[in-house]
């Protein structure tokens, strides 16, 4: 029995724009979820992430607020240097806390905190990146009974940050980003 | 999975007690903040403290003074840098500084100082701009060892490069290493920094009012609070501030869902620079 899915959450590293470019826009204008994304920006950067897929896509698109309530059809994304959490009341929350595995925002951190708060009902999606970084969340997000998927390493920009994924969360479905696309346009 | 979920639930439970007993033991009160991240500190420090449970951790907090030190270091742990955003420190210095410049005394509090970065940042900033004289700074923490650490000023040498490139950018007048000396690994702050400075522990969620402050700076600290929390800092900050005195918040803060948006204007938009308004 699976639960029917309330959110996606999504990590891309080195490659995230265009793997995320085959993904975000083809989502469809009434789409149900909300989409929260952690991408490896470098700190010191005003992220333009959120500018250039709103004018991309078909649902909203932001970087996320502080205390803002989740809503569906929504993309959001962590604002560099900070890590973007999902609390139990579903509201989105930042937080300085010292960088994980090198990175903030962590994938790790986004994943971890929406498995607490959706369990079996999230999606989560670890893409292309040259670090370990989302491994351990998509675990987490796994023994909750949640649907982990992973881009196919052969057809990844960096194949690192997947097969990180697939070597410790072996219950992971293993996709193109085609077929993740169209996954997530059928949920 | 169903076996894992009730664990999950059951873990909740737990953590609310934890805190519940951090609490009514010690009187340091988490049970406001944003769950998520403290969650995650917490799951750190079980696991590095070696307990089964946290059940088991909060009999140890309840038997055992000791253990509180090491429980709020996971608590608490903030991660700062000197001159963090520059450009917020730039505003300070060119927005800010000519308003204050028109008072004979000033007050100016760094609240949630954690080790001292922001603290330092600052006084170094009036210095420069030829406010130290006149200003008193109050630096206020709710956990004693990071208020211990920020009084002796001393940060390893290894984030000076970092520290020295964001005051550059922030429109330093000087070189940061007139402030500091090194030796051993480490950069030792110039104790004359310090001597217009008050420490003191001071909660924001449960502590009163500091009076009469020209500026109060607090920044990636109400981002770990829950809503009712925020909204209860905020309250504190308003009724601290003199009229037309200023609050800078952190670059994902702000006063737009809070109760008290009415009290403030926007001064420096961009920079989280808010103005207690005159009535």
């Amino acid at each position: 029995m699976t639960a029917r899915s309330e959110a996606v959450v999504i990590g891309a590293s080195a490659g995230a724009l265009e793997a995320l470019s085959a993904i975000l826009p083809s989502l469809p204008a009434g789409f149900r979820l909300p989409v929260m994304v952690v991408v490896h920006v470098p700190a010191d950067k005003r992220s333009v992430l959120a500018e250039l897929f709103q004018n991309k896509c078909q649902i909203e698109v932001r970087e996320a607020d502080d205390k803002e309530p989740v809503v569906g059809g929504t993309v959001y994304f962590a604002p560099p240097d900070y890590h973007l959490l999902v609390e139990m009341d579903r509201t989105l929350s930042l937080s300085s806390d010292e960088p994980v595995l090198f990175s903030r925002p962590s994938i790790d951190v986004l994943f971890e905190s929406a498995a607490d708060a959706y369990g079996a009902a999230l999606i989560a999606i670890v893409l292309t990146g040259a670090n370990q970084d989302g491994a351990q969340g998509l675990c987490a997000v796994a023994a909750l009974g949640g649907i982990a998927l992973v881009q196919d390493p052969d057809e990844a920009f960096a194949s690192a940050m997947p097969e990180a994924a697939i070597n410790l969360c072996p219950d992971a479905r293993i996709m193109s980003l085609h077929a993740i696309a169209a996954y997530l346009r059928e949920v | 999975m169903t076996e894992d979920l009730a664990n999950e639930r059951t873990e909740d439970i737990e953590i609310r007690l934890l805190l519940d007993a951090l609490y009514y033991r010690y009187h340091y009160d988490f049970r406001d903040y944003a769950m998520a991240s403290i969650k995650r500190r917490l799951r750190q420090g079980r696991q590095q403290l070696g307990f089964a449970s946290f059940s088991a951790m909060q009999d140890a907090l309840m038997r055992d003074p000791d253990m509180l030190p090491r429980l709020l270091g996971y608590l608490t742990v903030q991660v700062s840098e000197m001159f963090r955003d520059p450009s917020y420190f730039r505003a300070l210095r060119e927005k800010v500084v000519p308003h204050l410049r028109t008072y004979p005394s000033l007050k100016v509090w760094i609240a949630g100082c954690s080790a001292g970065e922001e603290l330092y940042s600052m006084v170094i900033l009036f210095r420069e701009e030829g406010l130290e004289e006149r200003t008193l700074f109050y630096a206020t923490d709710i956990n004693q060892d990071a208020l211990r650490a920020a009084e002796t000023g001393i940060f390893n040498l290894d984030r000076i490069p970092l520290f020295t490139e964001n005051h550059r950018k922030s429109g330093g007048r000087n070189s940061l290493s007139d402030y500091y000396h090194a030796a051993y690994g480490r950069a030792s702050f110039d104790k004359s920094l310090r001597r217009k400075v008050v420490f003191s522990d001071h909660s924001l969620v449960t502590d009163a009012v500091f009076g009469e402050m020209h500026l109060i700076s607090c920044r990636n600290v109400l981002i770990y609070f829950n809503r009712s929390a925020q909204d209860r800092a905020l309250g504190l900050f308003k009724d601290s501030l003199v009229r037309k005195g200023f609050l800078g918040l952190g670059a994902k803060e702000s006063l737009r869902f809070s109760g008290h948006a009415d009290s403030f204007v926007d001064f420096v938009r961009e920079e989280k620079i808010y103005q207690r308004s005159a009535q």
